[in-house]
């Protein structure tokens, strides 16, 4: 399993490579990436602000609870922070497995508690300034989705 | 007790992070944001909407309960946007 967090931009094909290269004998692997868009309102740039003492640590955790509760062989997650621009891409998660279904819903678990698990925060940029994106009630439900224990509700 | 801010809470405080001496009395996560609310027309607006406001101590996400004491470390933020494309 492998957490990083960089300012660098990535290549989700050298990682998913990379990331291949080191796993057995698996028969499934999921990516999700996740890519700056500047949809409607023409997002120029995007700023990802972080808090590194704890960024590392919640990403592990969320690697291993996905481990737990799915029969994954392997995980990755490479997430981005500080200035990119639209097209660029923002973060990479994988899930290997020995089959489809357990990687499939490892890589949808990570991505949905990442969104509200891990601290990071978004500024989008636009012709008419600069604004923190708000965090959405859907990115909420989908995290909660997946019955989370007591205790451990998003922040 | 330090206290760490984040995102537009940052912003609107002012400063990345502050020291405070915390009273005795204010011994939990909402009591401390009542508290700091009070500091300064900056801290008010900023702590303004609790609905908007997510707190960590000592590094771990809290509710409003959660008992604080002047060794802790606060952080104050925003709710997550970590992820992909949010839309």
């Amino acid at each position: 399993m492998t957490v990083r967090v960089q300012a660098e931009p990535f290549d989700p094909a050298a990682e998913l490579a990379a990331f291949t290269e080191g796993l057995g004998d698996v028969g499934a692997i999921a990516q999700f990436v996740g890519l700056v868009r500047s949809g409607p309102d023409g997002v120029t740039a995007l700023t990802l602000e972080h808090w590194p003492e704890v960024t590392d640590r919640k990403l592990a955790d969320i690697e291993t609870e996905a481990r737990t509760r799915f029969d994954l062989a392997g995980s990755l997650i490479v997430h981005r922070y500080g200035r990119m621009q639209p097209g660029e891409p923002i973060v990479l998660v994988a899930a290997a497995s020995a089959h489809r279904q357990a990687a499939f819903d490892g890589c949808a678990f990570m991505v949905d508690w990442l969104k509200t698990k891990a601290p990071f925060w978004k500024r989008e940029e636009t012709a008419a300034g600069a604004q923190w994106v708000e965090a959405r009630r859907t990115d909420d439900e989908a995290a909660d989705r997946w019955n989370a224990p007591a205790g451990s509700g998003s922040p | 007790m330090k206290i760490l801010y984040f995102a537009w809470v940052r912003e609107a405080v002012g400063c990345d992070e502050e020291t405070v001496a915390l009273p005795a009395e204010i011994d939990t996560v909402g009591a401390l944001l009542d508290w700091l609310a009070d500091r300064s027309p900056a801290h008010a607006a900023a702590l303004a909407d609790r609905d908007r406001i997510r707190v960590a101590v000592n590094e771990d996400f809290a509710r409003p309960d959660r008992p604080v004491t002047d060794r802790d470390e606060v952080a104050i933020f925003p709710p997550l946007t970590g992820g992909g494309a949010h839309s």
